[in-house]
């Protein structure tokens, strides 16, 4: 039965710090109401009384102060695991996150690491509107020095954290608010620690006709959408999820539209500058010849998030707007 | 020379405090020692000046001529393995820190040989080996970084402390405010020292502040905090020395404003005509390294005849260090992207 546990994603991702914790001295939790409270989403519940207050230590609301001082504890021996509340909120320690934490060790020539991870929450659909629901990947993706993890399922959240922790580079591990308590998507997740390595994407499902870049909650419309396409349309979806989008798996993305000769691409984030942007460059770089047919972007409205759920919906990707996508491209073809 | 010194005990009154004269038990060889930093900084930066001139240095400098007493003094009270962080204005923090003066130098003319092979420049000097966390182009960028070493301090390395530097301009950050707050709920092992040089750029800190002092401010944190003579290194290393004792016993952080004065420009492209040559000259005439050698020579620890080769040899050490720097090889451009990951 062991084999068989199934746990959610917020508990797949406590379950990595608790285990790096207890591995390593130097791992610890800061961030705002991370102690009693158990964080805003309640991911390190329990943590407090484990590990005691001095490695799970509450912050006040000080974003900026708080990521520096994950730099400056990191560059001088510890591994701090910083929970920013809301993704939206890294804009706040942006100076801490661009110019200090990615650029140190080029900056210092090699001479220094900044093993942090930077954890925070990031995706809309709660009706939280334009300053707690952005999907900002782009802004850090963008930014040389730092790594970005964005897990979808509760065993890659679970391998990605426990790599991102024990790596040697400031990593922002952004995840998705509608996963972590979502009985739907609770999955599989070995009890013992195990590592999924930085830069290494997976085939979520296994298709012919198209290959689907989705990151993140997209992965989870992804594949309902891939499912509905099948038995009503015949059509095969292959979906990757790059899982880590700096460093990005292109290779895998690469083969696949090298099988299928079709590329959409799924991004919850505004299109403009987008993360999926790059892989569809990219792909037209190294791809060309593969393509069959023009690559389609599948992303967010250009606007803020916004706060009605009718409107909401329209600005997010929806089911239908990932399926009309798809088969537009059929059309073009 | 020392104000409010009071001949018959070991203390000193200093801004309201009452702090032990620790200068007075070093041995004499740490006190000549000190005016070799001071003169070491002098010279470097005047060299630099001269290499700003030639064309010879791609980016710009920030020179810290007339600040020497503040970084040798604050240094020389701390342990061989505490930490530091520095400012744009680095280079006397990081040569007090015991930085190899070629290699700086080689730092500055983009060289590989230099600190960061070429890839920081000026403002980016770090020597982890002596403690040095680092400078940092952004105004207050290392107050959090430092207070982070001070939180590992704290955590792992207990008898470790750590210096900030940072400069007047920086605060009015709001990761001043944010750190400092950090750090006097946590009790942090951090004597922060606020370089105050009277100008953030062009900006006086007569109109960039409404206090008397910045360290007034230790008042919204419950932090200890003094304003002294930043040209006096005697008084700079008394009160970091008397606060180190007390930072190492866990009695958390405390903010130190030195005042004093920059007498180059910002950068290399400041044509200072917010400030006048009246004033410039008055602060000149309290030239730290000036005051710190009479005071020497007053105690009979120097005669005026080892200061001149004292000068003479950092002068020397400086013509080795600039051919070092010449003679180095650029980085190779293959180079580019190495170091951006562990």
């Amino acid at each position: 039965m062991q084999n068989k546990r199934e746990i959610t994603y917020l508990e797949a991702i406590r379950e990595a710090m608790q285990q790096m914790m207890r591995k390593n001295p130097d791992v610890f939790l800061i961030g705002e109401d991370v102690a009693e409270y158990g964080g805003a989403f309640g991911v390190s519940v329990g943590m407090l009384e484990e590990f005691g207050k001095d490695r799970v230590i509450n912050s006040p609301i000080s974003e900026d102060a708080l990521v520096g001082v994950a730099a400056g504890s990191a560059v001088t021996g510890m591994r701090p695991i910083v929970e920013i509340m809301f993704s939206d909120f890294i804009t706040i320690a942006m100076d801490e996150i661009a110019n200090q934490a990615a650029k140190i060790r080029y900056m210092f020539g090699g001479k220094a690491t900044v093993p942090m991870v930077l954890r925070t929450a990031g995706g809309g659909g709660t009706g939280a509107a334009g300053q707690h629901s952005q999907s900002l990947e782009a802004l850090v993706a963008h930014i040389p020095g730092l790594k970005v993890v964005m897990p979808s399922s509760p065993y890659d959240a679970k391998g990605l954290l426990v790599s991102a922790i024990e790596d040697d580079n400031p990593v922002i591990f952004i995840e998705h608010k509608l996963l972590y308590k979502n009985k739907k998507y609770i999955g599989h997740v070995p009890e013992e620690v195990y590592s999924i390595p930085l830069g290494q994407g997976d085939i979520k499902r296994d298709g012919k006709d198209i290959t689907v870049v989705a990151t993140s909650f997209m992965v989870k419309k992804a594949l309902e959408t891939a499912e509905a396409l099948n038995q009503e349309q015949g059509i095969s979806c292959e979906i990757i999820d790059p899982r880590t989008i700096r460093p990005l798996d292109i290779d895998l993305i690469l083969e696949s539209v090298e099988k299928t000769g079709r590329l959409a691409c799924i991004e919850e984030a505004c299109g403009f500058g987008g993360f999926m942007g790059e892989v569809a460059a990219q792909v037209a770089e190294k791809g060309f010849d593969f393509l069959d047919a023009p690559i389609k972007r599948i992303s967010g409205k250009d606007c803020p998030v916004p706060y009605s759920l009718v409107l909401e919906n329209e600005m997010i990707p929806s089911h239908e707007r990932i399926k009309e996508g798809i088969l537009s491209i059929f059309k073009n073809a | 020379m020392i104000k409010g010194k009071n001949e018959n005990t070991d203390y000193l009154d200093i801004d309201n405090h009452k702090i032990r004269d620790a200068f007075k038990e070093l041995p004499d060889s740490i006190k000549i020692e000190m005016l070799k930093k001071m003169y070491q900084i002098r010279h470097f930066e005047t060299q630099t000046e001269q290499f700003i001139i030639k064309g010879q240095i791609h980016g710009t400098c920030h020179l810290y001529v007339g600040e020497e007493a503040t970084a040798v003094g604050a240094v020389y009270a701390l342990n061989k393995d505490d930490y530091i962080t520095s400012t744009h204005r680095g280079h006397g923090h990081c040569i007090a820190k015991g930085a190899d003066l070629k290699i700086m130098m080689a730092e500055l003319l983009g060289k590989a040989t230099g600190y960061c092979k070429g890839k920081g420049g000026s403002m980016h000097i770090a020597d982890i080996t002596t403690g040095n966390l680092g400078a940092n182009g952004i105004v207050g960028g290392s107050i959090d970084i430092a207070t982070g070493a001070a939180l590992t301090c704290k955590m792992k390395y207990k008898d470790r402390i750590v210096a900030c530097f940072f400069g007047d301009g920086a605060a009015n950050r709001g990761n001043f405010h944010g750190a400092l707050n950090l750090a006097s709920i946590w009790d942090l092992p951090i004597i922060y020292i606020c370089e105050n040089n009277q100008y953030g750029m062009s900006m006086p800190v007569k109109e960039s502040f409404n206090i008397a002092k910045i360290s007034d401010r230790k008042l919204s944190y419950n932090m200890e905090g003094l304003t002294i003579d930043g040209n006096n290194i005697i008084e700079v290393y008394n009160t970091v020395r008397h606060f180190t004792d007390y930072c190492r016993n866990g009695a958390g952080p405390v903010l130190i404003e030195c005042l004093t004065y920059r007498w180059k420009g910002h950068s290399k492209s400041d044509a200072q005509v917010y400030r006048t040559k009246e004033e410039v000259k008055a602060w000149i005439e309290k030239d730290p390294i000036i005051r710190y050698k009479k005071a020497l020579i007053e105690e009979g620890i120097i005669t005026e005849k080892q200061d001149a080769e004292i000068e003479a040899g950092v002068k020397e050490e400086m013509e080795q260090s600039n051919k070092f720097a010449e003679d180095s090889p650029f980085p190779d451009p293959s180079q580019v992207q190495e170091d951006v990951y562990a």
